[in-house]
């Protein structure tokens, strides 16, 4: 059973431009994926146990200790533009 | 100080951010330190780069558990991390590592009390995330509308994040402002956070909608943001609340949307934002295992809670302090400590309340100092209230004597002679006094004997005259009431 998929809007959640040739295939693929998933979902799984984890493992943890950064330059030397030891971006929200 | 117009009901609830104070960050060993030169506390996991994977702080669900457990919450056996995915130049990945379906706690609530009426606030639940780096948007005034470009520092991306829901329990600014000053007297309490609103490591958001008093649907909402105090958050939510109900009232909607709070104008306006409604397609994250807290993690956290300020100020309310005092005396470890070792040695609750929320409070003030560094021992404020329960000090003098003892004269007995302020309270001594005294003023004790009283107060003047002022009026005014046969 074919899935409805606004793959315009999953494309525009993503920030990625997308051709309309690009939109009908990628849409397809996804089509297919989702296909699976309601096949998986329309499984009797009332006797099966809850997983939110293929490994049976929980609770990997770090103490809290501190391990050393990067040097700033050199991350710095990463990014388009910079200013004082900042990233500089361009204006976030449209002018007025 | 705010009045909910005539004939309407609001509903607000709060959202607060609670930043943790652990050593590093929630999923990488980068510093938590905000007074570092920008950019430096910074790495593969924090800044996103490709292939970098989170580890999670354990010291940071313990921060969440013990907070979740102060406010009466279940702490779920199980709880996962999802992805909340939106695009902002302070979020390196393009997601934040949050909680959605199964947060750390839920269900919890907290007791306020405004003028004496205490409200329950339901706490919805109590997830844990990572705070996004800071944004400086560079133009005129700061501001994100009219900047033209913006700075980032991304020493604070990653920083454990707590963000604590209520229910829309609240009704009046005053209970929001309330709840918020108890929130943060917890979170202290608790040492997990320094819970600074105007450093940002406590942050508000309240979500405000009205309606006709006595209706059960509620009203479309607004959202609240930019509160850096509690104060602003008071004001604001009362702006909000007039304005919806000057909108509806003239016939009008509310559009739900997110309002900035402006402190100088004192009022909220709309924020632009884009014109797509928010999508965060939450998903489980998948390089975090999910998080078990057991029993027995729920029962340490339990037995190491400290005294929460509620408890606090019931036991000194049962110690002898009034509602107002004690609330006062909680906000202030050092000072509850003193009243809570003064009581227990001996001393007299009330007047011991009233010194350190009076003469010590505004001691401190005027000297631009804290409690902890001036010169006082609960031993004072006790040699100090038996002074004035044995009569060798009047109220007013142990207040004197008390300031120079908080100026590092000396101790009370020290400072009363020093400054010559101690009574006689030898009643042998003020019986000599008195005896003189009527023997100068026979008819006076005459008249007293055949039940005119009026005289006692001359006699007592006569007798305080004499000794510089120094005796102790009420001593005194036994002692002839006594020798009057009275
Ligand atoms: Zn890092």
């Amino acid at each position: 059973m074919p899935v409805e998929i606004d793959i315009a809007k999953v494309a525009a959640l993503a920030r990625i431009a997308l051709s309309d040739e690009e939109l009908a295939a990628y849409g397809a693929q996804l089509g297919v994926i989702l296909e699976h998933a309601e096949r998986v979902q329309a499984l009797p799984t009332d006797d099966v146990e809850p997983t939110s984890h293929p490994l049976p493992l929980v609770n990997a943890f770090r103490p809290d200790e501190v391990w050393p950064s990067l040097d700033r330059d050199d991350v710095l030397s990463q990014a388009p533009d910079t200013v004082d030891g900042y990233y500089r971006v361009p204006q976030i929200l449209d002018g007025p | 100080m705010s009045v909910i117009p005539e004939g309407w009901e609001a509903v607000i609830g709060i959202e607060t951010h609670v930043e943790l104070q652990t050593r590093s960050k929630m999923f990488c060993g980068c510093r938590v330190d905000f007074g570092d030169e920008p950019n430096t506390a910074v790495c593969p996991v924090c800044l996103a780069l490709p292939g970098a994977l989170p580890v999670a702080n354990e010291a940071a669900i313990d921060g969440i558990v013990r907070i979740g457990t102060a406010l009466d919450c279940t702490i779920n056996e199980r709880s996962l991390f999802y992805r909340k995915n939106y695009f902002y130049p302070d979020l390196p990945k393009n997601y934040q590592i949050s909680q959605y379906t199964y947060p750390v706690c839920e269900h919890g609530r907290i007791v306020v009390d405004v003028d004496g009426e205490p409200t329950v606030i339901g706490i919805t639940r109590v997830h844990m995330e990572e705070d996004t780096g800071k944004s400086l948007h560079m133009g005129e005034g700061g501001r994100i509308q009219d900047a033209d470009h913006t700075l980032l520092d991304f020493n604070r991306a990653g920083v454990p994040l707590v963000e604590i829901v209520t229910e829309p329990d609240i009704r009046t600014p005053d209970q929001a402002r309330a709840y918020g000053a108890e929130l943060q007297r917890i979170v202290r309490t608790l040492g997990v956070s320094d819970a600074r609103l105007e450093e940002g490591s406590m942050r508000f958001d309240a979500n405000v909608s009205v309606r006709r008093a006595g209706t059960s649907e509620l009203g479309t909402r607004t959202e609240i943001k930019n509160v850096n105090s509690l104060r602003s958050m008071q004001r604001a939510i009362a702006f909000e609340i007039e304005r919806q109900v000057e909108v509806l009232a003239a016939g009008g909607t509310v559009v739900q949307e997110t309002r900035h709070w402006n402190e100088a104008t004192g009022r909220t306006t709309a924020m632009r934002s884009k014109e797509e409604s928010e999508d965060y397609r939450y998903f489980q994250e998948p390089d975090l295992l999910p998080l078990s807290i057991d029993e027995r993690w729920r029962n340490r956290v339990k037995a190491s809670m400290p005294e929460l300020p509620a408890q606090l100020r019931a036991r000194l309310v049962a110690a002898g302090a009034d509602e107002r005092t004690a609330g006062l005396l909680a906000d202030s470890p050092l000072l509850a400590g003193l009243f809570d070792a003064a009581v227990r040695a001996g001393a007299e609750a009330r007047t011991v309340a009233s010194w350190l929320t009076g003469e010590v409070v505004a001691y401190a003030r005027r000297v631009g100092a804290s409690v902890g560094e001036l010169h006082l021992t609960a031993e004072h404020l006790v040699e100090l209230a038996a002074m004035v329960a044995g009569g060798e000090l009047s109220a007013t003098a142990a207040k004197q004597v008390l300031t120079g003892v908080l100026a590092g004269e000396g101790g009370p007995r020290q400072v009363a002679e020093a400054m010559d302020l101690l009574q006689i309270s030898d009643s042998g001594a003020i019986e000599a006094v008195v005896a003189d005294v009527v023997a100068d003023h026979p008819d006076a004790l005459e008249k007293i004997r055949s039940g005119d009283a009026k005289p006692i107060g001359f006699l007592v003047g006569q007798v305080m005259r004499a000794t510089g002022g120094k005796a102790d009026p009420k001593m005194v005014q036994e002692i002839i009431r006594r020798s009057a046969g009275l």
